[in-house]
């Protein structure tokens, strides 16, 4: 069975980039003295696997890892996360490791929250307004595609938005969205009420990745 | 509320190399420090984490209590336009502190082409350019590294220098800066008990004279100043600091492995290298320091490579017995070891063997000149026979890949030599066509040429440096005897050698172009995205200074130099006696088939040079 790692990327830890992280992990397996699996070949590397690649910015308590460790299986949990822990740069920590089974492909949805920044205080109608935009059939974006851009509905993506005034200065977005096949990056919520609500735009947001769903809406582990 | 520069980061290039944080980084309780260093590298941070020097320092400093060293690099455009729109001053990663509020404020100089991001950090970071205008103790500039044995250029704005290595010198500089503050002393106090610390430079304390003709005519130290400036060494590598535990950027940089330093200086002493003379005189490490310092990094830093590193790695003495423990180390490990500017002897050829595994990445080979004369002339002891012998072996076990480096305009240089390189390149094809082996791949062959910048403190530091125009037409003449489609040829645009060859040779004079180009908008001169020559000649325009003087002029032998006061170690006698036997294309052995007398042992109290 292969093992899983819960990851926290919060702090100055969010701009670290995907594949710079991947190397990051590979070498904080290394100064652990965790034997990862390697791959074949002329270059042997070592093999860790994120799944649902976030995008540089965003925050998340909910990152999921998978790898496998050679020939050290009396290696208890908390010891491979506390080795891990011990020499990991700030932003970026291990919550938990566990064995599992399920495949990657059932986690279908994230749960993450959008804080929009207005620096001035939240204008007049701007809670109603993102509410309403949510509430459409449809939304439609503008998505780059592999031939120009292309006209993209998220709406089907997004399975709720609760919006609610965090204090005076911020408006909190609380949704549940498509994690893969298709996938909403939290990024278009963002781009939707730029689009559609010019008023209302933000000086700021910043999106928060909280949880990891399966299907049912439970937590994927 | 996010702040402004977390607003700022999702809008840059590369956000992650702004942030700090990164595994190793040292903090300290602000309580607890005395004295605040801003470490600042005069380019990007991928540059400047892949720079050994600045890690041993970083960690020299941070080693000291009650001293806080923290690291500043220069910001990419797109970082740039926003801190100035945004009023965002120059931090340091560290803590996020602005370097204005900083005790002390050190560059790090090894390239010439990085000057103006010297003083557009300086700007960034609303820190006065001029010394002069820096009155108190605060915000004390002083910059060391290979450039500063000719600082002269940046003489007014900075404090002081120090030269050579660092290991002990910033020791004791950080220690009296120190004592200064704790006791109130004035900026004037201060800069004269650091210029009694051996290997410091402190430029205000001398005036230069100029004579009609525009060369220098008297140097003047102030009473009391040091009139020979004799730069620092470190006698014993074995025992020097070194930082096991180094930083682990968590963002790719432009060297990201571990590195080992073999030992300082050259034995060799081609005649056109600044480092291989100024880095004198030769000193190692033992192997089994090394082979313990490689294991404690490689655990700490978690890499999958490590570096063997110095002027010509072949030349170490234990470089058998290290390899011998380390190669197995790294296998069981899964590290790869790289060994670069290894020569083509019997042992290295072995060497480069083991350490393939697999992988045939390509034979890399400097010739510098094309013919044997003029290899001779620059001392360049490779001859066109150990190029081919090695190529041969190479192509008959599979290799296909070639890249030979050279460079136009060298002292003496005919059109004869430059048709050389085309000849040299002709017979590696050839040696191909007899002896490769992976055919079907094809046969590639590099070759660059660089144009030829005289350097202070060698052999050629009083060449004449050809004009554009004609290192132009050299290079489209080999261009144009290159028949074969194996061959990629590029050459390095001039205009950046011309004026790396002002700033490396340049005097006083040169300081008020340097300022008008940062004001004009030159920074990151060593990128093509920013290089603007225009930007420079207008400078120059502006200031009435001539480029030619500094380099189609040349420099006569009894003139004062620039650099003249400052002692690497190898004496002008010797550059001079060089110069000669480069003129007869006579070589001088290398050191190890007997010292050729340069000088640079007088710098060693309790050792012999390269012992
Ligand atoms: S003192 Fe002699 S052996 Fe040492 S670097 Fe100079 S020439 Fe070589």
């Amino acid at each position: 069975m292969s093992k899983r790692l819960l990851f926290e990327k919060t702090g100055n830890g969010i701009w670290i980039s995907h594949l710079d992280l991947m190397r990051l992990f590979q070498r904080a397996f290394k100064r652990g003295g965790l034997h990862l699996k390697h791959t074949q070949g002329f270059s042997p590397r070592a093999v860790v696997s994120i799944a649902l690649p976030l995008s540089v910015g965003v925050e998340s308590v909910c990152e999921i890892l998978d790898f496998e460790l050679v020939g050290q299986d009396d290696l208890g949990f908390d010891e491979i996360k506390t080795r891990l822990n011990a020499t990991m740069p700030a932003g970026i920590r291990v919550l938990e490791v566990y064995d599992s089974d399920v495949k990657i492909k059932h986690l279908t949805h994230l749960a993450c929250t959008v804080t929009l920044e207005y620096d001035n205080g939240i204008p007049e109608g701007a809670e109603e307004a993102v509410r309403a935009l949510f509430a459409r059939e449809s939304i439609v974006l503008m998505k780059r595609g592999k031939n120009g851009p292309v006209e993209q509905d998220i709406i089907p993506m997004i399975r709720s938005v609760e919006v609610s005034a965090l204090n005076a200065q911020e408006l909190l977005l609380d949704c549940v969205i498509c994690a893969q096949n298709p996938s909403l990056n939290p990024a278009q919520i963002v781009a939707a009420i730029e689009a559609n609500c010019p008023d209302h735009k933000p000086d700021f947001a910043r999106i928060r990745r909280t949880r990891v769903l399966t299907e049912k809406g439970e937590d994927f582990r | 509320m996010t702040d402004k520069l977390q607003r700022i980061l999702p809008t840059v290039q590369k956000p992650a190399r702004y942030t700090g944080g990164e595994y190793n980084e040292i903090q300290k309780d602000p309580a607890s420090v005395r004295v605040n260093v801003a470490f600042c590298f005069p380019d990007t941070y991928e540059i400047g984490m892949s720079n050994v020097g600045m890690r041993i320092l970083y960690g020299v400093m941070n080693e000291m209590e009650g001293v806080w060293c923290q690291r500043v690099f220069a910001p990419w455009g797109d970082m740039e336009d926003a801190m100035r729109a945004n009023g965002i001053p120059l931090w340091a990663l560290e803590s996020g502190c602005p370097v204005k509020e900083f005790d002390m404020i050190a560059f790090t100089v090894g390239y010439e082409m990085c000057y103006t991001n010297i003083l557009n950090m300086l700007t960034l970071a609303g820190v006065p350019l001029h010394a002069s205008e820096r009155k108190g103790l605060e915000n004390m500039v002083f910059a060391g590294g290979v450039c500063t044995f000719n600082p002269e250029p940046l003489a007014p704005f900075v404090d002081f220098f120090s030269l050579g290595e660092g290991e002990e010198s910033t020791v004791e500089i950080v220690s009296l800066y120190d004592r200064a503050k704790q006791e109130g002393w004035t900026k004037e106090r201060f800069l004269e008990e650091v210029s009694r610390i051996p290997g410091v430079y402190v430029p205000s304390f001398y005036e230069h004279i100029y004579n009609e003709d525009g060369t220098l005519k008297e140097i003047i130290a102030k009473e009391g100043a040091p009139g020979k400036l004799t730069k620092r060494i470190v006698e014993h590598l074995d025992d020097a600091y070194f930082p096991t535990k180094m930083i682990v950027p968590s963002t790719e940089i432009v060297h990201d492995r571990a590195n080992l330093e073999l030992f300082r200086g050259c034995i060799r002493g081609c005649r056109f290298c600044q480092a291989g003379f100024s880095c004198r005189p030769v000193r190692k490490k033992s192997p089994e320091v090394l082979y313990r310092q490689a294991v404690e990094c490689l655990e700490n830093f978690g890499a999958s490579e490590i570096t063997l590193s110095s002027l010509s790695t072949s030349d170490y003495r234990g470089l058998k017995e290290l390899t011998d423990e380390l190669i197995p180390y790294c296998e069981q490990s899964k590290v790869s070891l790289s060994v670069p500017s290894l020569r083509a002897d019997n042992f290295s050829r072995e060497l480069m063997e083991k350490l393939q595994t697999g992988k045939k990445s390509g034979l890399t080979f400097a010739p510098e000149a094309g013919t044997q004369r003029l290899r001779d002339v620059i001392n360049k002891n490779l001859t066109e026979e150990e190029i081919l012998e090695t190529c041969r072996n190479a192509f008959s076990g599979g290799w296909s890949n070639v890249k030979l480096y050279f460079m136009l305009g060298l002292p003496t240089e005919t059109d004869e030599d430059v048709l050389g390189i085309a000849d040299l390149v002709y017979k590696i094809i050839l040696a191909w066509k007899e002896h490769g082996t992976a055919k079907k791949r094809g046969l590639r062959i590099h070759v660059a040429t660089a144009f030829f910048v005289p350097k202070p403190h060698t052999p050629f530091q009083w060449e004449k440096q050809i004009t554009v125009e004609e290192y132009l037409r050299r290079c489209r003449l080999l261009k144009d005897h290159f028949y074969s489609k194996s061959i990629d040829y590029n050459y390095h645009t001039p205009d950046i050698s011309r004026l790396e060859a002002v700033m490396a040779r340049g005097d006083r004079r040169i300081a008020p172009v340097l300022e008008e180009a940062a004001c004009l908008g030159a920074k990151l001169d060593g990128w093509d995205e920013y290089f603007n020559n225009d930007i420079w000649m207008e400078a120059f325009r502006r200031c009435g200074v001539d480029m030619e003087f500094y380099t189609t002029r040349g420099y006569g032998e009894e003139e004062l130099l620039a650099w003249d006061p400052i002692d690497v170690g190898v004496t002008k006698k010797f550059l001079l006696r060089e110069r000669r036997q480069a003129y007869e294309a006579k070589i001088t052995p290398d050191c190890r088939s007997g010292c050729a007398g340069c000088g640079a042992n007088c710098l060693l109290k309790e050792r012999e040079c390269d012992e």
